[in-house]
């Protein structure tokens, strides 16, 4: 579903880390030249991942005791909400923190694995596991882990943290989470429902509790890195997992031009849809997709971000609609360069899209992916698209301001 | 005049075409209406899993679904949809598996239960295991259902396949005020004219024994176990703490254009929601009461209402010391003189606190209570706070006159949300 409504949506914030650095012009910097993903293969081996750059938090976490309060899944979003706030001269200024809103796309928070793995070596040895589990749970968990764990508490944690006090929802459900987040924004900014909302996600790619869950439906992607386009059944489907944190702040563009704030870009159309997964059916709901912001796009001068996952199937079908669709536009795969990072991976590739319209240029391709192939000329808008590994389809368009 | 359908404000009016609910009291709106005006608890010993060792060993838990493989996603799933099919059925909207319009459900945050990693830690061959371990096992492939069952989106997709809505489905949590957060979502895509009907639901079906542990360690749950029935008491001195229940509500928003334009029946209507965000705390709400206050006065300023409109409130009431004598604060602020009669109970003291389904759940009981003009009790209140000084409606319903409720649900994290409920448009004077 798409939305309506004729105010026109900015992003005047930007608050994204990843592998990569932190901050757009970091980004932008480090996918100049040959491009050569940062991996560990080792951390949670057989599982390669993207990992988080080094990021000195209390630039954004300013009190070690809210630090200690969170694991890195929460950490990385505050300090990312924070840069975004920071980035839209919003932080620090309680008359406008009191009414930004807050939605964030949220997975859960971290377990103690090696009390998970303890209390299971307990339950092999015990005659009564009932009362063991319950022994070790009482006496092992630590209280303040649940917090850590709670889907809603990293919106707590930045109101907590950056005294944003608007209304806060948090969406769950994977990559969905992401399109739906700055899709209702955008659709309640664009109405008059509020004037500026911070969206975004984060994700600790460094979990097994995380890299276990998606090895029950064979997404994640073991051995060395591959990039998108070149996974497959033969080569490894799935993912590599990815630190990041991704926050946006959008706005409405009168709001933002009466406090005297340039755009990053304009956030001027997203929408979501969910398909039943059968081949072909993630073909057809990127084409109708599409359709919503066919009319609206510059021949020659757009390119593509997409968030694919390199999930069996749905990948190939992406790329292939996008053949079908846009042929001839330069594609990108995020994925290559940051990785996967589920919720937060729709809004990270906002924001690597908002980058390159600034720039007015796109990143050189990765190497080895046969989908990406370079491209020179000016690009005014980007297209974002997400398929999400197991369910939901999204796209969005993100084009020069102003 | 000819009716317009719109708001004060000029928006489309959001009707109420169809309400489910289901609870450890029962299932279905006339069983839990007769036994919470009867006030029935709902509370009993758990059965579900062994309690030794724990300190709370009482909730309200729903025994009578069927599962194949029982977890928190399953459960809460077919509480939904037992919810969904009854509000559904009554609506009247689209047909069965086609329902016309987008899903919003708030859902509790679910990941792999203990069965399943200790499945896995036998098939991992037990010694020493670690998650490496587990992983690998998982690489079998015999397991891929539960990757679907344990995603956070899966319960909501799986009503949407069942269901038939349009779009992509909202999973969401706003922790304790998630129910009353999945009405708000709707409602606003209603008003911008997203769309003109909209399920929502509110479900928990999150009873075991590591999810029971987490809020014992935090120290909110009662521990008077004694009497299961009498344990949860919001409002009265000797309240010690929350009992965890289950249950889902499902509610058809529709403009009440459209419920009009196909001769639906109106069940009442939702005239405004507010929210405000607190950043005092992770688990505490700030000591002035402020977001409490303020989320209360937007919910009334969205419905274009003064105070003096609300017939009765709804709490939140779950039974803590802390929420009970913060949702006072905050309500007296905004009502003034006014509070200590002015009717307020609590759901919470009969079905405990349904966590993520509470505020559908409690929205529904507010628009049955307008429909029978019947007030439900606050029951357990046999000491009164004497910091309390309310009307809860104790221990027994009793007839009122009730045009507008307000529904309070607040929740960790600093989520407050209210809900104003009306048998009639505020404006259609």
């Amino acid at each position: 579903m798409g939305a309506a409504g004729g105010r026109e949506v900015w992003i005047t914030g930007a608050g994204l880390i990843s592998s990569l650095g932190e901050g757009l012009d970091a980004h932008w910097a480090a996918l100049q030249g040959v491009q050569v993903p940062l991996i560990d293969a080792e951390t949670i081996a057989p599982y390669t991942i993207h990992p988080m750059a080094a990021i000195d938090l209390d630039r954004q976490i300013a009190k070690k005791s809210d630090q200690r309060q969170m694991e890195p899944w929460q950490r990385y979003g505050v300090y990312a909400a924070g840069a975004a706030l920071e980035d839209a001269g919003v932080k620090g200024r309680p008359e406008l923190l009191d009414e930004t809103q807050i939605i964030v796309a949220a997975g859960g928070g971290e377990r103690d694995v090696a009390v998970d793995a303890t209390v299971l070596q307990e339950l092999a040895r015990s005659g009564d596991e009932g009362r063991t589990l319950n022994e070790r749970l009482m006496g092992d968990l630590r209280p303040t882990l649940f917090l850590a764990q709670l889907s809603n508490l990293l919106a707590g944690n930045i109101a907590i943290v950056h005294g944003v006090v608007g209304a806060s929802r948090t969406f769950m459900g994977e990559e969905a989470a992401g399109f739906d987040a700055l899709r209702v924004a955008r659709a309640r900014i664009a109405a008059g429902q509020g004037r500026r909302f911070l969206v975004g996600g984060s994700f600790s790619a460094q979990r097994w509790d995380l890299a276990l869950l998606f090895e029950l439906g064979g997404h994640a992607r073991k051995g060395g890195f591959a990039s998108v386009g070149a996974r497959g059944d033969d080569d490894g489907a799935g993912f590599h997992m990815g630190s990041m944190g991704a926050f946006v702040v959008v706005e409405e563009a009168g709001e933002a031009r009466l406090r005297g704030r340039a755009p990053v870009a304009a956030l001027s159309h997203v929408a979501s849809d969910r398909s039943t997964r059968v081949p072909g059916s993630v073909h057809q709901s990127l084409g109708r997709l599409w359709s919503g912001l066919a009319d609206r796009l510059k021949p020659g001068r757009f390119a593509v971000l997409s968030c694919a996952t390199g999930a069996t199937g749905v990948t190939a079908e992406e790329f292939g609609a996008l053949r079908d669709l846009a042929p001839g536009a330069p594609v990108r795969a995020v994925g290559n360069v940051v990785g996967h990072g589920v919720e937060a991976q729709f809004p990270a590739a906002v924001l690597l899209g908002a980058m390159a319209v600034r720039h007015g240029r796109l990143f050189p391709p990765m190497a080895d992916d046969a989908s990406e192939r370079p491209h020179e000329g000016p690009i005014e808008q980007v297209v974002v698209t997400g398929v999400g590994h197991w369910r939901g389809e999204g796209i969005a368009l993100v084009e020069r301001a102003g | 005049m000819a009716r317009t359908y719109l708001d004060g404000e000029g928006r489309p009016l959001v009707a109420v075409t169809g309400m489910g609910v289901v609870t450890s009291l029962g299932r279905g709106q006339a069983d839990n209406w007769r036994a919470l005006t009867e006030g029935r608890s709902g509370i009993h010993r758990i059965t579900r899993f062994p309690t030794e060792g724990l300190r709370t060993t009482i909730a309200g838990t729903i025994d009578d679904v069927r599962l194949d493989e029982p977890s928190a996603p399953a459960l809460s799933e077919q509480l939904a949809l037992l919810a969904a099919d009854e509000a559904l059925g009554e609506a009247g909207a689209g047909r069965p598996g086609d329902f016309p319009g987008p899903l919003f459900v708030a859902v509790p945050p679910v990941e792999m239960e203990w069965p399943q990693r200790r499945a896995l830690a036998v098939e991992a061959g037990d010694d020493g295991v670690d998650y490496r371990a587990l992983a690998a096992a998982a690489a079998s492939g015999r397991h891929r259902r539960w990757h679907e069952l344990f995603l956070f989106g899966g319960v909501a997709d799986r009503l949407a396949e069942r269901l038939g809505t349009k779009g992509s489905p909202i999973s969401l949590s706003t922790a304790c005020s998630s129910g009353a957060t999945a009405i708000q979502l709707s409602v606003e895509a209603i008003r911008r004219g997203e769309t003109d009907v909209a399920l929502c639901v509110g479900t928990d079906g999150s009873v075991h024994a590591e999810a029971l542990i987490r809020f014992s360690l935090l120290s909110a749950l009662s521990t008077q176990n004694e009497l299961p029935e009498a344990a949860s008491k919001p409002f009265s001195k000797n309240r010690d703490g929350f009992v965890m229940g289950e249950g889902a509500a499902a509610l058809v928003l529709e403009s009440a254009a459209s419920a009009h334009a196909r001769g639906a029946r109106v069940l009442g209507y939702v005239l405004g929601c507010g929210d405000c965000g607190d950043g005092f705390h992770r688990t505490r709400s700030s000591p002035d009461g402020k977001p409490i206050i303020r989320a209360i006065q937007n919910a009334l300023d969205d419905a274009g209402l003064a105070p003096e409109a609300i017939d009765y409130i709804n709490a939140h009431g779950t039974s803590t010391p802390e929420n009970d004598k913060m949702e006072t604060m905050g309500c007296s602020a905004v009502f003034g003189e006014r509070m200590p009669t002015l009717p307020i109970s609590s759901n919470k003291s009969m079905v405990g606190h349904t966590l993520t389904a509470a505020g559908a759940i409690e929205a529904v009981i507010s628009l049955m209570t307008i429909a029978n003009q019947r007030l439900t009790p606050t029951i357990n209140y046999l000491q009164p706070d004497p910091a309390i000084p309310l009307d809860v409606v104790p221990n027994r319903a009793r007839d009122a006159r009730v045009r507008n409720v307000l529904s309070n649900s607040f929740g960790f994290g600093g989520q407050n949300t209210c809900l104003v409920l009306g048998a009639e448009p505020a404006s259609a004077a």
